[in-house]
């Protein structure tokens, strides 16, 4: 039997809850990462708190991988139990095959109604034929050989994760992959990964634990949080990392107490951050104002799902934006950045860090469920030198003044223990030395350097990354970066070429590098994960959009797939 | 508290700013704020090692009263502010003022939890039973039939807030009243309740001449609790169920250790931290 090689795969693994389908899934990405592959997996299951039908969608390449392609070329099911559910997340065709145990219950018509090829592999009962197996193990080894990645590197992966369960558990597994693996050698055939070339140095990593590394790279030493879906990984993360190099998470009452917990932790000298969805945001803004008018730098970390209100806590959406944007109470000038992928996590959030520091105002976070709560193996994130440096004043005493009007806008800021450097930082408008004042010109002084430190300073290469040329150009951000990118790949492949500007920086606006980067383009489409077409009104509100304009927007909980970009471009009208 | 002492010694001067108070004459608070000014300087305390935190109201305005670092935050949220900074530079005096509408009714989550929490802190309610900065509404301490809030007219109609007792319930380590019109008896309390380890609550009955001009009888009625604290709750709760809301001095002094995370690295070189994402 002879199948074609591919670079790329695409795989979903369903189940009832308590089957394992997790587990193997994680599995199943470090064994391509230690093959040698690149890789990307997003988890999907049911509202249960513990258990309920699970999906693990794994996407392994030959190149580093942002996004899921269009359909999938094998479902694996250990039961079928309530898999119908994931049928719009899973697009699979005639090309596609699905497998799974006879046993496990009727098959989902509203799957089997893609057209997909069909195979039966009775899980359970060839479990029960292994002394300790189980069918996620089996349902692994069967995965890994019909896609083509060597049993050692699925055997390595087992012998790590299952050390402290023992050798009887690991022998137990190797046998269910090998078990699985003949039996997969009598389904019909799917296509086998062609050789892998990754990088030595690859990571496998989440965007939420990527975002917490990035804080600590840049200095954050105290974090204030509440949990919520789906920020608390990176909080999860953080709090035993703190722990290690001398910082301290605490798990405050509620979002208005985390907020107010790092301003004062800031207020110290200690770079802080907290992290949140949009329901913390909403409660933090009052506080996120008091970070800006009192001049405290803060980062706050808006890890996005669907909204309003409550919304879909566990799936991606792009519609926090107004809120991050313009969502402060005055004039109330701040730093919005986004991550453009899930390794981006790491820099945006270190540079975030940075930039709050040193322009000492409040900065927004903008990653998304769909960054955060993915996992991948990327190639290891380059170090950056972005560290948290606050301008601190050389004298101190009677002529000190906290807000001094400087021409950069920023003023030295004491840190207390600093003899001499007493002052009251305050919500309150003020004068230079801090005293609350109402006057007229202490207001327009103070909104003009509070605005000046931030249109000033110069943010270099990173507001946006920029590739490609052409006439045409593609405006997005956030975790929509990656189904863009895939979709200008295959353009590329084609013949084609258009211009990608994924935006980092969203506040405060760069117009003349947009206008450049927008230089001579007759096309502009904007791609947004928004029902109201957020970013479209953002670009509108603060830049020129040259030639047609077209945008397209769609709200969750469904990911963007590159083949609708691909399409919108082919059929401009 | 030892490190942060005066080597040459600071009077009550040295801790007072320049800044001329908001506060109608005969206020409460200037009291309140001549007792701080003494009890930082008898503790011998230096203005740059010593933060005093607050919210919104007349009270709130303390910090800017003082000559020491200080944050005059939102409305509500002077604890938890104050934790972080705590939590985060434990090198610091942190000492949290204001009111209680502040503190009771936007911030009252926030008062239960630092009680629990049992950061090393003092907090000072200058308690006055009514909104002054908005003109005179009724707040969570306000008695039940006070008819002359706006906002609710006839009286409030709800059972006021006891301050003492949800202190005491959530986990206060260190409780007392005072009357602002005891500025001496005052600064003792202060002293005793910022040289506490943990969580010290102080509420100071403080008159609002304007709106609630009959507190001015405060000053004579009030008095020194004719009973020692005691370390024991139970005690201390069965004496509140009794309580007239007037007798002044500590109730309560009690042994919790105090919350506060050891910041001591244990990794230097944060290559350590990736080397769990390494494939």
């Amino acid at each position: 039997m002879t199948t074609e090689t591919t670079p790329s795969v695409s795989i979903v693994l369903t189940g009832s809850g308590g089957a394992g389908v997790m587990t193997a899934g994680s599995m199943l990405l470090d064994a391509a990462g230690r093959a040698g592959y690149y890789a990307l997996m997003t988890r999907s299951s049911g509202p249960q708190i513990r258990g309920g039908e699970a999906a693990a969608m794994v996407r392994i390449a030959t190149h580093p991988v942002e996004s899921h392609t269009d359909r999938f070329d094998l479902l694996a099911a250990i039961d079928w139990q309530n898999v119908g559910r994931f049928a719009a997340e899973i697009p699979m065709d005639g090309a596609s095959l699905m497998v799974g145990d006879p046993g496990g219950g009727e098959k989902p018509q509203n799957i089997v109604a893609s057209g997909a090829r069909q195979g039966d592999l009775p899980l359970k009962e060839m479990a029960k034929a292994i002394e300790g197996g189980r069918p996620n193990m089996l349902m692994l080894g069967a995965v890994a050989a019909m896609i083509g990645l060597p049993e050692q590197a699925v055997a390595e992966v087992i012998e790590r994760s299952l050390k402290r369960k023992g050798q009887e558990a690991i022998d137990a597994s190797i046998a269910c992959v090998r078990a699985g693996a003949e039996a997969a050698a009598e389904l019909p055939p799917v296509p086998r990964l062609a050789a892998a070339r990754g990088d030595k140095s690859r990571w496998s990593i989440t965007g939420n634990e990527a975002t917490g590394l990035g804080a600590i790279r840049g200095g954050v030493r105290f974090v204030a949080a509440y949990p919520i879906t789906p920020a608390t990984e990176v909080l999860e993360w953080l709090a035993p990392a703190l722990k290690k190099v001398g910082g301290v998470l605490v798990q405050a009452e509620d979002e208005l107490a985390s907020i107010t917990q790092i301003i004062g932790g800031s207020y110290g000298g200690t770079p802080s951050l907290t992290a949140t969805s949009g329901p913390g945001l909403a409660l933090m803004m009052e506080s996120i104002g008091l970070a800006v008018a009192s001049e405290t730098p803060v980062v706050v970390v808006d890890v996005m799902r669907g909204g309003p209100s409550t919304g879909i806590p566990t799936k991606s959406e792009q519609s926090d934006l107004n809120i991050a944007v313009y969502g402060l109470h005055g004039d109330a000038p701040h730093l919005v950045v986004a991550p453009t992928s899930l390794g981006d996590c790491l820099f945006t959030t270190q540079w975030a860090v940075h930039l709050a520091e040193a322009l000492q105002t409040a900065c927004i976070v903008l990653s998304d469920q769909s960054l955060g709560q993915s996992q991948a193996i990327i190639n290891r994130p380059a170090d950056v030198a972005f560290l948290a440096k606050r301008e601190k004043p050389a004298l101190t005493g009677a002529d000190l003044k906290r807000y001094a009007i400087t021409d950069s806008g920023v003023s030295p800021m004491p840190i207390p223990g600093t003899p001499g450097g007493q002052y009251t930082a305050d919500g309150l408008e003020h004068a230079e030395s801090g005293t609350p004042s109402s006057a007229a010109s202490d207001h327009k002084n103070q909104m003009d350097k509070r605005l000046r430190k931030l249109t000033a300073y110069n943010y270099g290469d990173h507001w946006a990354d920029l590739s490609g040329a052409g006439d045409t150009a593609i405006v997005t951000w956030g975790s929509t970066c990656g189904p863009v990118g895939e979709a200008l790949d295959r353009v590329r492949a084609a013949g084609g070429d258009a211009r990608l500007i994924k935006l980092r920086l969203l506040t405060p606006v760069q117009p003349e590098r947009f206008a450049a980067a927008l230089d001579g383009v007759k096309r502009v489409l904007i791609v947004e994960q928004t029902h109201g077409g957020q970013f479209y009104r953002y670009l509108r509100a603060h830049y020129d959009l040259p030639g047609e304009v077209q945008v397209f927007a769609k709200p969750g909980p469904l990911p963007i797939r590159p083949a609708e970009i691909v399409d919108r471009l082919a059929n401009w009208s | 508290m030892d490190t942060n002492t005066a080597s040459a010694s600071l009077t009550a001067k040295d801790f007072k700013s320049d800044v001329k108070p908001v506060w109608c004459p005969g206020c409460g608070d200037f009291g309140v704020l001549s007792s701080m000014t003494k009890v930082l300087a008898e503790l011998g305390l230096r203005p740059e090692n010593v933060a005093v935190i607050s919210g919104i109201g007349c009270s709130s305005r303390i910090p800017a009263y003082l000559n020491c670092y200080g944050f005059h935050g939102v409305h509500g949220r002077a604890l938890p502010l104050a934790i972080g900074l705590k939590v985060s530079r434990p090198d610091l005096t942190v000492v949290v003022t204001g009111g209680d509408g502040d503190g009771f009714s936007i911030g009252g989550n926030h008062f239960l939890h630092a009680c629990r929490r049992n950061v090393d802190l003092t907090y000072i309610v200058m308690d006055n039973q009514v909104y002054g900065m908005t003109k005179g509404q009724a707040s969570p301490t306000t008695e039940a039939n006070w008819a002359k809030g706006k906002l609710t007219p006839g009286g409030p109609g709800i059972n006021p807030f006891y301050p003492l007792v949800i202190a005491l319930a959530s986990g206060a380590n260190y409780i007392a009243r005072c009357s602002s019109g005891d500025p001496n008896g005052t600064a003792k309390v202060l002293a005793e309740a910022i040289a506490h380890p943990g969580f010290s609550f102080v509420q100071i009955l403080s008159p609002c001449v304007t709106f609630r001009p009959e507190q001015r009888e405060w000053k004579k009625v009030m008095r020194p609790s004719p009973v020692e604290p005691t370390d024991d709750p139970a005690r201390a709760a069965r004496r509140l169920m009794s309580d007239d809301g007037l007798n002044t001095g500590p109730l309560y002094i009690g042994s919790r250790k105090p919350y506060q995370p050891e910041l001591k690295a244990s990794v230097t070189d944060l290559a350590d931290l990736e080397r769990e994402f390494a494939v």
